[in-house]
């Protein structure tokens, strides 16, 4: 299940655990409790909770003077909930890592300047921490938004200490193939099918 | 606030020792700081991070090139007028926090201040005030080795900062600390510069240089890149 549905999905359950509300004020919820890090449009909500009444999990409760439904989460629902909380997340419901991705396919590339790729990703997410440190440093008091902005803290600074890892990386190939015959890829391969084999 | 640049590293270049043993620390670099910035150098071991804090410092000389410090050429200058402004005008911390162990927190920090014919009386005024800021009262009697660690680069800032400095230079002053206490200097280190002090801070840790308004990537003694920040807005929107 795709992991953006996942959180929203989850999120509304766990606005209605503190009381019922409509879409309108579980949009405006969220946004409120994530600090509108995940900014949710009004159809967003609704598909989500038309999901959510389907199995079961929220109980539409007749309409309020404006016409608008209000939902309240059932006894399964709660209990669907619980189980979140209670189990990680693990890597299979995590969405796939492109720059992963991307970087190792740019080392088998022919022409890409991979040092480059790292460096221009490196700047781009040190001034995405720049950012997310000034927005925390005005997070005052908001415990749900500086978890929030923390998390984005540590996944960024992460990703910078992988970065310098690449480059690292690249550095003693690049030593290694200037001290020895350039292998393709599939030489390279070879020798460790070979070696694994003896 | 001034409009002269605290900080203005123009074309410089520094090599150490000659011929096949010559090493190129720096090449070319130029980097200004302005009044109020607070401006992270990051980049591999050895490209030239130190040695250009040194030179801005005017602890090492450029062998090509030309440093200001609010406006005032360090090359041209004679050895006194030169130690005058380094201890005037130029505050460093280093990873190593490098106080005097007998000496009390409040008398490292009035030091630089008597050093410049400040009177005792006053010096140790003004040292108690700033160890106020940097949430150290109650604590002017204590020696280095009495002191946390964070307690004591919070000490080294003060002295850094202590009188009318307008430059502040941090080589790796988080190094020996663990991430909280970290923060907490770099918290420091941005008011300081929310105040109008220019900072120049090397780190190797990007949630360092997180904090500053400014980041610059040094690759084989040159500027090989810089961040331009985004706004709130288009950070958010990506996610
Ligand atoms: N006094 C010296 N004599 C000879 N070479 C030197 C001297 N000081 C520095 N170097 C060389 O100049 C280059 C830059 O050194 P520098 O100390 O500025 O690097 P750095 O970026 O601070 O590295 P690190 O992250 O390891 O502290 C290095 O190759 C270093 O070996
Ligand atoms: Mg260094």
């Amino acid at each position: 299940m795709h992991t953006q549905y996942m959180s929203i999905r989850y999120g509304l359950l766990a606005l209605l655990e503190r009381q019922p509300m409509h879409g309108y004020q579980l949009r405006a919820e969220f946004e409120a409790t994530t600090g509108s890090a995940w900014p949710l449009n009004v159809g967003q909500v609704y598909t989500t909770l038309a999901r959510l009444e389907r199995d079961g999990l929220v109980d539409p409760q007749g309409s309020d003077d404006d016409d608008r439904v209000r939902y309240a989460i059932t006894e399964s629902g709660s209990a669907e909930l619980a189980r979140w909380f209670a189990l990680p997340v693990t890597a299979a419901n995590r969405p796939r890592n492109e720059l992963a991705i991307k970087l190792a396919l740019a080392v088998t590339v022919p022409g890409v300047d991979v040092r480059e790729v790292v460096q221009r990703q490196r700047s781009a997410t040190v001034s995405d921490l720049q950012n997310l440190t000034r927005l925390k440093r005005d997070s005052d008091g908001d415990l749900s938004w500086s978890l929030v902005l923390e998390s984005m803290r540590f996944q960024a600074e992460a990703e910078v200490r992988w970065l310098d890892h690449c480059e690292t990386a690249l550095a003693r190939e690049a030593r290694r193939t200037a001290s020895s015959p350039v292998k393709t890829a599939a030489e390279a391969d070879n020798s460790r099918v070979a070696k694994g084999a003896s | 606030m001034s409009t002269v640049p605290a900080l203005e590293i123009d074309d410089v270049s520094r090599i150490h020792g000659r011929g096949d043993a010559a090493v190129h620390a720096l090449r070319g670099l130029s980097l200004r700081v302005a009044p109020g910035e607070l401006v992270a150098v990051m980049g591999p071991s050895g490209s030239g991070k130190s040695t250009l804090l040194n030179l801005a410092g005017g602890l090492d000389q450029a062998t090509a090139g030309r440093v200001r410090v609010q406006g005032e050429e360090l090359g041209s200058l004679k050895q006194a007028a030169l130690a005058q402004l380094r201890r005037r005008k130029v505050g460093y911390v280093f990873q190593d926090f490098n106080l005097i162990p007998s000496l009390t927190a409040e008398e490292n920090v009035a030091l630089p201040l008597e050093l410049d014919a400040i009177r005792t009386r006053r010096a140790a005024a003004m040292a108690r005030s700033v160890l106020d800021e940097v949430g150290l009262s109650g604590l002017y009697d204590r020696f280095p080795d009495d002191l946390s660690g964070g307690q004591q680069q919070r000490v080294a800032i003060a002295r850094a900062v202590v009188g009318e400095r307008c430059l502040i230079l941090a080589d790796e002053p988080t190094g020996a600390l663990d991430s909280e206490t970290g923060e907490q200097v770099l918290a420091l280190l941005r008011a300081r510069c929310d105040a109008g002090v220019a900072a120049l801070l090397v780190t190797h840790e990007a949630r360092y240089a997180g904090w500053a308004d400014r980041v610059v990537f040094l690759r084989d003694g040159t500027v090989i890149d810089e961040t331009a920040p985004l706004s709130a807005d288009s950070l958010l929107a990506g996610t």
